[in-house]
């Protein structure tokens, strides 16, 4: 979609656009083809010597089962946190537009995880759930459950998935209030008078109306989930027991920050590089649909 | 509302209340792990109510170098980043997205794409190659190191490039046919309009720069240079010894307190900023 | 911001009495963190008022992997610091890279400094020195595992001494649990007490060419039956609670100081902490060693962290780096950074002079973690281990050890695994490393 006019001018656009792209390509376009000429490497730590062995780090990627099984992790893992916060954002919701009284309340404090940052969140979590202190350890030892997430990959995984969740709820109940805002009264009174209950109400004309909505936020979670969840499972497993919560992008950092194998990371970045497109031309598409309406 | 069912409200204020003390509980638990002291915390089961040390805690954390950085200067490291990275990256994506939507001029839609890829690669995974580009420009252990090359990412000039499409073109005729120029025309009108999306975007990228952990971690080695929730982590990184939970959860508070209270006081603008941008 | 003043102040001061008698500065990166970090600082501190010629900047850059990838990325971008503290498994990747390291052995006889290697533990030096002997990084942090355990719950359980062997390991721990206890034995750092440690301390190899001394085209061989019959019976051990599990790293401290468990496997540095939270009577005793597989112990391997030097600075000031690493490895500092934190004294007259200023007697039990370093000549098995991306190794021996500890996986399964993947990544370095 474009503006029916334009402004013409010689110099003005590029001066304008001149910062951006300055600093795009100086610390982005370059060190991203740096990154992409490293896939193709093999080089020892200290960068000293190095050998270009085409496309050898990828096919041992390929041949690596671990690095399979965090593909698949990756997804299991991304949609549960969608899944989950969404669910939960929009219960709230539902709930608050239900109720006059008190939304603001629920509001500020709802919003709170928002600003949380990734790593602290995961801190805060793990404290929690500390297998020998935590609190939550602790009453969850009541009720009969032993928790050790050190040991237990499933616990684990549902720590992670937990705190990432938590974090996320706050974004999505914003975009489903304004959503279940924009729906007209009328619509719903109309309803009201058939004699529909909320429940019924809510089945058969909100959550229809709010659709496009939760597209978008399922989209937006997903990327939210691959990589800004990497604080999170860095303060909380750091991809264990066993690579249990090893996702995709905590094992780039992994081989490449910790275990120092520079090609090897730089072609797991590529490959989520791949990912990110695909699904950000998804989320573009659909954005753009929507500016059309 | 609809109809009047007394029973149905309650019923949803009373799970709403529980619900929303389950998601406020974490923070909770911070504030009363940070008002006890360190044997406390290593003791099953750990308290729910505060405890009495919380300013003794305070008193320790602001007159030790333990930790780290002093934390009142880590506390500045972190606001001066965030402010560097909002206001810079919202700077540079106003003017580039005004630009791209008002302009026509040659590689256009080139300039759009290099833009906009740069949403396709987070910084964890170009992190290495990037501290090579920022050490080689000497801004190692600087503030412009510490924000500049976060700067550079698409979200910003996205937005705004969408808030511009719903601004009508009658409004960019008529100021041509008063003889403004684009400039004018952009001080006058659009900045004005798309106000809502400035705060909302600032909101975000405050948080986002606040947040900020494995670059600053990189790029810092000055202790003067540390941002405050990088050094949350290398407290929980403790060697040989139980970490301390009290220090860390207090640290945590101080490094949560400035991204929620502008999350909080700037809330409304926030959420239509955001909401908004997205229709 | 007072800081800042002081620092701007005394540059002024530096400025006016002319740049001739600037001190040269030499940067440390080191991972110390906690209240070892202070104690860091002191060294630095103690060194710089000491003499004028130069001053040491001690720089806490995280944890060991954080601090060795900052080097690492800092030599690549050539601002690498002078010293950069790398812990015992990045030994062999440092090694490799023969351009960006100076030997500290060179840099002291360079620079004139003497450097009395024989004053140095064999099993501390002997971890970090060429087959030739020259000796590559200087050891600064070194400790070894040893077995803690909770006097009064043993003596509960009817248990008068410590065991020796793990047969006794699992019968005492069996007693424990019995007698009420939550647990029997827990463990810290695995991969380094249950398979690096275990291997050496029975004298058994951990790889071939000499656990890699003798060259990069070694393979791992800990998938041997003594390794993996001893896990099993651990795993074995879950079941009733005589063993259990509690993290990577140390984090199981706290079960043992709790007195969830009656006995822990880890490294003597972390006398402090059990003490500072203990509320019950400890000792500590050497490792248990497997009486199927030898008659007695061989000699423990350390673990923690050594100083490596980095080229690509002037020759001035590699004399400072050697004038800090002789004062930093004087017996009065070496004894008091071993009686503060308990890791164990590098060379023999600081052991000395700890034992001179009674340390032993008031602390007793902390000589134990020393005498087990230095029980018996180091031999091939016991003298260390030199393999190279071990970093990552370590990380898949901890993936497969919790698989075995969580029911996936038999301790055979699991070590194979591991081994072949291991394995791979000794390619991989062999082949970037010619």
């Amino acid at each position: 979609m474009q503006k029916r006019v334009h402004y013409n001018s010689s110099y003005l656009p590029y001066l304008l656009v001149a910062p951006q792209i300055i600093i795009t390509l100086v610390f982005f376009i370059w060190p991203a083809m740096q990154a992409l000429y490293q896939s193709f490497l093999l080089e020892d730590a200290f960068g000293l010597s190095s050998e270009f062995v085409w496309f050898d780090n990828f096919v041992e990627l390929y041949d690596n089962p671990r690095y399979l099984d965090s593909f698949v992790r990756t997804a299991f893992f991304s949609f549960a946190v969608a899944g989950l916060s969404m669910g939960v954002a929009l219960f709230f919701a539902a709930l608050a537009d239900r109720v006059v009284k008190g939304a603001q309340g629920y509001r500020t404090l709802l919003i709170i995880p928002y600003a949380v940052a990734p790593v602290l969140a995961g801190t805060l979590w793990l404290f929690l759930f500390n297998p020998t202190l935590g609190i939550m350890t602790y009453f969850l030892d009541m009720v009969g459950i032993n928790w050790n997430h050190k040991l237990d990959s499933s616990q684990a995984m549902g720590l992670v998935i937990l705190a990432a969740a938590w974090k996320q709820i706050s974004y999505n109940f914003l975009f489903f209030v304004a959503a279940m805002h924009s729906i007209p009264k009328s619509l719903i009174e109309a309803a009201a008078i058939d004699g529909a209950g909320p429940a019924h109400r809510f089945r058969t004309i909100i959550f229809p109306l709010i659709s496009p909505t939760t597209f978008f936020l399922l989209v937006v979670n997903i990327i939210y989930a691959f990589f800004d969840t990497f604080g999170i499972i860095h303060a909380v497993t750091a991809g264990g027991p066993g690579n249990s919560t090893e996702i995709l992008v905590y094992k780039v950092f992994n081989d490449g920050f910790v275990g120092l194998d520079l090609g090897g990371s730089a072609a797991q970045s590529v490959i989520l590089m791949f990912i990110v497109i695909g699904l950000t031309v998804v989320q573009f598409k659909y954005i753009e649909r929507k500016v059309e309406y | 509302m609809v109809e009047n069912r007394p029973m149905t409200t309650f019923i949803s204020h009373s799970v709403l209340i529980i619900g929303v003390a389950l998601i406020v509980f974490p923070i909770w638990i911070m504030l009363v792990a940070s008002s006890h002291d360190a044997l406390r915390l290593t003791e099953v089961p750990l308290p729910l109510l505060p405890g009495d040390q919380f300013w003794e805690n305070i008193k320790l954390l602001f007159s030790s170098k333990t930790f780290g950085a002093p934390i009142h200067l880590s506390l500045l490291n972190s606001l001066v980043m965030a402010m560097m990275i909002s206001l810079g990256k919202i700077s540079i994506s106003v003017i580039s997205a005004f630009a791209i939507v008002y302009f026509k001029f040659r590689f256009r839609m080139f300039f759009f794409w290099m833009i906009f890829v740069t949403l396709m690669l987070p910084v964890e995974v170009r992190i290495l190659p990037t501290y090579e580009v920022v050490a080689s420009l000497g801004m190692l252990d600087s503030y412009l190191g510490l924000s500049v090359p976060l700067i550079a990412s698409a979200t910003a000039t996205f937005m705004f490039r969408q808030t511009f499409l719903t601004i009508p073109d009658e409004l960019m005729e008529a100021s041509r046919i008063d003889g403004a120029s684009p400039m004018r025309f952009f001080f006058d009108v659009v900045i004005p309009m798309s106000r809502t999306n400035i705060a909302a975007l600032f909101v975000i990228l405050f948080i986002y720069g606040w947040n900020q952990y494995l670059w600053p971690l990189l790029i810092t080695t000055d202790p003067d240079m540390y941002t405050v929730v990088m050094s949350i982590k290398q407290m929980l990184e403790s060697g040989e010894s139980e970490p301390m939970w009290h220090m860390i959860m207090l640290t945590a508070l101080f490094a949560m307190l400035p991204p929620v209270l502008v999350v909080i006081f700037m809330q409304k603008i926030f959420v239509k900023g955001l909401t908004d941008s997205e229709k | 911001m007072l800081n800042k003043s002081i620092i701007a102040a005394s540059i002024t001061a530096a400025l006016l009495s002319g740049a001739a008698n600037a001190a040269v500065e030499v940067n440390w990166w080191h991972a110390m963190g906690g209240t070892n970090t202070e104690r860091v600082n002191k060294i630095a501190a103690d060194f710089n008022a000491l003499q004028s010629d130069f001053t040491i900047n001690a720089v806490y850059k995280g944890n060991y992997t954080e601090t060795m990838t900052a080097a690492i990325a800092a030599f690549r971008a050539k601002k690498q610091p002078h010293i950069v503290q790398v812990f015992e498994v990045g030994t062999a990747t440092m090694m490799a890279a023969k351009g960006a390291v100076y030997p500290v052995e060179q840099v002291m006889n360079d620079s004139g400094v003497t450097l009395n290697k024989s004053d140095y533990l064999p099993a501390v030096i002997s971890y970090y020195q060429t087959p030739e002997g020259e000796l590559l990084s200087m050891p600064f942090n070194s400790s070894t595992p040893v077995l803690w355990y909770n006097q009064d719950a043993l003596a509960k359980a009817g248990v008068t001494d410590a065991p020796k062997t793990w047969d006794e390991v699992s019968s005492v721990s069996k007693k424990l649990v019995d007698s009420g206890m939550k647990c029997g034995i827990a463990v810290g750092w695995q991969s380094w007490g249950l398979i690096e440690n275990y291997s050496a301390w029975n004298n058994i190899e951990l790889g071939t060419k000499q656990n890699g001394y003798a060259g990069l085209d070694t393979e791992l061989t800990f998938n041997n039956k003594h390794v993996t019959a001893n896990l099993q019976r651990l795993a074995d051990m879950q079941k009733d609670g005589s063993f259990t599990y509690g993290g990577r790293r140390g984090e199981s401290l706290a079960m043992f100081t709790n007195g969830d468990c009656g006995m822990w496997i880890n490294s003597s540095a972390y006398y402090g902490s059990i003490k500072g939270q203990a509320k019950f009577k400890f000792a500590q005793a050497m490792m248990p060693y497997d009486s199927t597989v030898a008659s007695g112990p061989q000699n423990s391997i350390i673990g923690g962290a050594t100083l490596w030097t980095l080229r690509g600075h002037d020759k001035e000031d590699y004399k400072g780096v050697a004038e800090f690493m002789k004062y930093l490895s004087s017996a009065e500092v070496q004894a008091w950074w071993h009686q503060q934190t308990g890791y164990v004294p590098i060379t023999t007259s600081a052991y000395k002079l700890s034992q001179e200023q009674g340390f032993y007697q008031e602390n007793p039990g902390t000589d134990t973690a020393i005498k087990q370093l230095s029980l018996n000549t180091p031999t091939a098995n016991s003298r260390g281990i030199r393999f190279g991306n071990f970093v990552q190794i370590r990380d898949i021996i901890n993936a497969e050890m919790e698989m075995i500890w969580n029911g996936s996986k038999s301790a055979e399964t699991a070590m194979n695994d591991a081994v072949s993947q291991g394995n791979k990544l000794l390619r991989k370095f062999e082949k970037a490393n010619k």
